[in-house]
């Protein structure tokens, strides 16, 4: 028996419901009912497939729900859709807050510890859910002698900044919000923006320990961004473009990882001492200034720094991925659609059963390459993630002179040596731009 | 009020640009109990002042009012996940003042339990250590790795961490029934788990590279400074009271006392490790030649007396260094005077000079190396 509701009876619960249900239903058609059509009386309606849509076709739509299908796809080739849902925002979002499940389960597993364990009866699934709702429902403290303003905006502006790096990454042939042919200067332009939101942020709190952290994030993004802008050139050398989607095509039958792997090795190092991972954790180095340029923020503040951290991450990874990892590229393991039973519908007996809508969104939109390719993608930048969430349960936290003496010298060094085997692989002939000779 | 009456931080200073003062504690999470003042010129600091006393409980007061025997609950209450060893002087001391002898198999009983606490509190020292350099793996590992002799300390006390076990005249109980083939069960599994930190934490090129040749204590300032316990033997000073000035029955057990020479943060955090090893190889040398009967503890009249006016000093090897307890009585039912000399407040000593020209990242690893429990050396 439950402890939190002793007397609880399933009969009584959905006695509750139906009468739940038919209050609903009765209300609705009484009052809401009439409304929404005086409502509708006075707008003009959109034209569908030829169609005026009267309520009265609308209704057909509830009777018919296939009928919503043209729409659907049409919806799903909108900017508005590529940006919020797929494979904008909504996307890497899910796949942070996978990352971040992951990474407290994976930890937890290797410090012989449960985790997150209670909040949605299955390991602590909805813990996320959970935290989020903590972080949303606590007050915002501001430092009386901070820069409000700005102290305000550099949580949004962290976000949007990370956002803007996702819109850049294609996850699959022709799926990408910004398919611009500078993307890679684009990249580059977008990870500039970190190092002044963070300053901007610690600076504007006008307390000691964020600020101490600032510097030591703008010290390690600025000296971290030259071997990392470096170790691509030798991606660029052989595709001979800058374009991301054109990089990740032009990987179809081998990834530049077997051919640049120095590059790889750089950016990897490059990539979690941009993100402030540990080892390189400097700027949140909690035993020395406490938690660094995060300390005086709170409630939702932290909250919006912390969903920008892990889109970071998520669109870090998936630059690795279309890079060196070779994007979407990779065996076809999703079948055909038997497509002929969409276009003819399926025989039961003297019934044809047939959708009417799904073979040009089967057909055009959503092909067995286009999940494959994203499926490929996500299992590659979930590869990438793990390696990138296992040093912190394996390193403790370097010193910032080490990590100075890392970025500029050893690591500048060997991206000199990657940009190196590139011009050899490309006057060798064995490689140019679009690919293999 | 001119600066010099006014308490470390709060005088008023000449304004530097270039010398930001930070107060680092008590509400930080790399301070413990304490606060430390640092004063930084970029990432260098060049001045440290140490300011403990946040959780001061007037111990020696206190004691001045108890009895002998209700004084033991509460003394041990400075390091409680040392707490036999904190007991340890004072009891030894009691036994001298009132002219008790105390049986053999008691000895090693006391002996094991000083041990098995010694590697309790090291355990979660070497967590706290962890995790101030950033290592979460080694902050949970040791803090789960506790459990098993915490497990041993509950099935000798019936207490999971005040353990309140010694008292004049030997150990509280005696030993439960099939004890000695546990412990060398769980002994033998927690060697093999300590011997695997290794791996992650004492090889670990980054905490080499971040903890050598920092913080470096030469063996001259050690002496001078009065530095003891590990502290002292990371410094090449080869001073362990348990060889130099054995209690109990550590003169017959074979005791190999752990020196490094090099005397850096890393020097510093490897000997509590080493010493680990050595207790454990300690506890089972114990559990070999304990008299395997007999009484633990010898009856006491109700309320002893200390006889007339007298005083006594005794000390031991405790998980931070040498721990003294000088009680002087005048012939009534509680002592006159207690004083406890602890290790943490002498190590606590060397940190401004140790952390002078330092970089503000080696502040945490240079401070926790110093073997140091805040509550206890504010007492």
């Amino acid at each position: 028996m439950s402890v939190i509701a002793p007397d609880f009876k399933f009969s009584k619960f959905i006695q509750s419901l139906i009468s739940d249900v038919v209050w609903f239903v009765l209300i609705f058609s009484l009052i809401g009912f009439p409304i929404i059509m005086m409502v509708l009386f006075f707008i003009p309606m959109p034209v569908i497939d030829g169609e005026l849509l009267t309520p009265f076709l609308a209704f057909t739509y509830l009777a018919d729900p296939t009928r919503t299908l043209p729409i659907v796809q049409s919806f799903m080739m909108t900017d508005m859709f590529k940006i919020m849902a797929f494979p904008g925002f909504g996307f890497a979002a899910l796949l942070a807050a996978g990352t971040i499940f992951v990474e407290r389960k994976m930890l937890a597993k290797l410090q012989l510890r449960v985790g997150p364990f209670y909040c949605g009866k299955f390991e602590g699934i909805l813990q996320l859910m959970g935290d989020g709702l903590k972080l949303i429902s606590k007050e915002i403290i501001i430092p009386a002698k901070a820069d409000k303003p700005i102290f305000w905006a550099a949580p949004v502006l962290f976000v949007a900044s990370a956002a803007a790096f996702v819109a850049l990454i294609p996850v699959a042939p022709g799926w990408v919000v910004a398919d611009v042919d500078m993307g890679l200067l684009a990249v580059f332009a977008v990870i500039g923006f970190f190092p002044i939101v963070t300053i901007l942020s610690a600076w504007s709190a006008n307390s000691k320990f964020p600020f101490i952290g600032g510097i030591r994030a703008l010290f390690q993004m600025v000296s971290f961004e030259i071997p990392l802008i470096l170790s691509l050139l030798g991606v660029v050398m052989v595709t001979g473009t800058l374009n991301l989607s054109e990089i990740a095509a032009s990987q179809s039958s081998f990834p530049w990882i077997l051919f640049l792997p120095v590059g790889a090795i750089v950016f990897f190092i490059t990539m979690l001492a941009e993100l402030e991972r540990i080892p390189f954790d400097l700027p949140e180095a909690e035993s020395e200034i406490v938690a660094g340029w995060l300390t005086e923020l709170s409630g939702m503040m932290y909250g919006l720094v912390q969903l920008g951290t892990y889109l970071k991450l998520y669109a870090f990874a998936a630059l690795f991925v279309v890079l060196f990892l070779g994007g979407w590229n990779g065996p076809q393991i999703v079948p055909q659609f038997p497509m002929e039973i969409v276009t003819n519908g399926l025989e039961l007996g003297p019934v044809t059963a047939k959708i009417g809508g799904l073979e040009p969104l089967l057909t055009e939109l959503i092909t067995p390459e286009m999940i494959n390719g994203v499926l490929m993608f996500v299992l590659k930048t979930v590869g990438v993630i793990f390696f990138i969430l296992l040093p912190r349960g394996v390193f403790p936290r370097i010193r910032v002179d080490m990590l100075l003496n890392l970025g500029w010298h050893k690591l500048i060094g060997l991206a000199f040596v990657n940009i190196f085997i590139a011009l050899a692989l490309v006057y060798a002939g064995v490689l140019g731009p679009g690919g293999l000779q | 009020m001119t600066n010099e009456f006014l308490p470390p931080g709060l005088a008023l200073q000449k304004a530097d640009e270039k010398i930001m003062t930070l107060n680092v504690g008590p509400q930080h999470p790399g301070s413990g109990h304490m606060r430390i003042i640092v004063q930084i010129d970029g990432d260098y600091i060049v001045a440290c002042d140490p300011d403990p006393g946040y959780v001061h409980r007037g111990e020696e007061k206190m004691a001045e009012y108890r009895n002998y025997i209700t004084n033991i609950p509460h003394l041990e209450r400075p390091v409680i996940h040392d707490s036999c060893n904190v007991l340890y002087p004072y009891v030894l001391g009691v036994e001298d003042l009132l002219g008790i002898e105390v049986t053999e198999r008691a000895k090693y009983v006391r002996v094991i339990c000083s041990e098995l606490n010694r590697c309790i509190y090291t355990m979660y020292w070497l967590a706290i250590y962890g995790i101030f350099l950033g290592h979460s793996t080694m902050f949970m590992w040791p803090a789960g790795d506790r459990e098993l002799l915490i497990d041993l300390m509950e099935k000798i006390s019936g207490a999971r961490v005040t353990h309140a076990h010694f008292v004049p005249g030997g150990v509280r109980n005696d030993l439960p029934p099939n004890f000695e083939e546990v412990c060398l069960r769980q002994v033998n599994y927690f060697e093999k788990r300590i011997r695997e930190y290794a791996a992650v934490f004492y090889d670990n090129p980054i905490l080499i590279s971040r903890t050598q040749d920092t913080g470096v204590l030469s063996r001259e300032d050690a002496i001078r400074l009065g530095v003891t316990g590990s502290v002292l033997r990371a410094s090449g000073v080869d001073y362990d009271l348990r060889k130099k000035e054995p209690y109990d029955v550590y003169e017959e057990l074979d005791v190999h006392s752990n020196v490094m020479k090099e005397g850096d943060s890393y020097a510093r955090s490897k000997i509590p490790w080493l010493d680990m090893l050595e207790s454990c190889n300690i506890i089972k040398q114990a559990l070999e030649k304990m008299p395997k009967s007999g009484s633990v503890r010898v009856k006491l009249k109700p309320n002893p007396k200390g006889k007339g006016l007298n005083s006594v000093y005794k000390r031991v090897e405790s998980g931070r260094g040498s721990l003294g307890c000088h009680i002087v009585s005048d012939g009534k039912v509680e002592p006159y005077r207690l004083k406890l000399s602890v290790g943490s407040f002498r190590n606590l000593i060397a940190l401004p000079y140790l952390l002078k020209g330092e970089k503000l990242g080696n502040m945490p690893s240079v401070y926790w190396s110093l073997n140091y429990w805040p509550v206890e050396a504010d007492r």
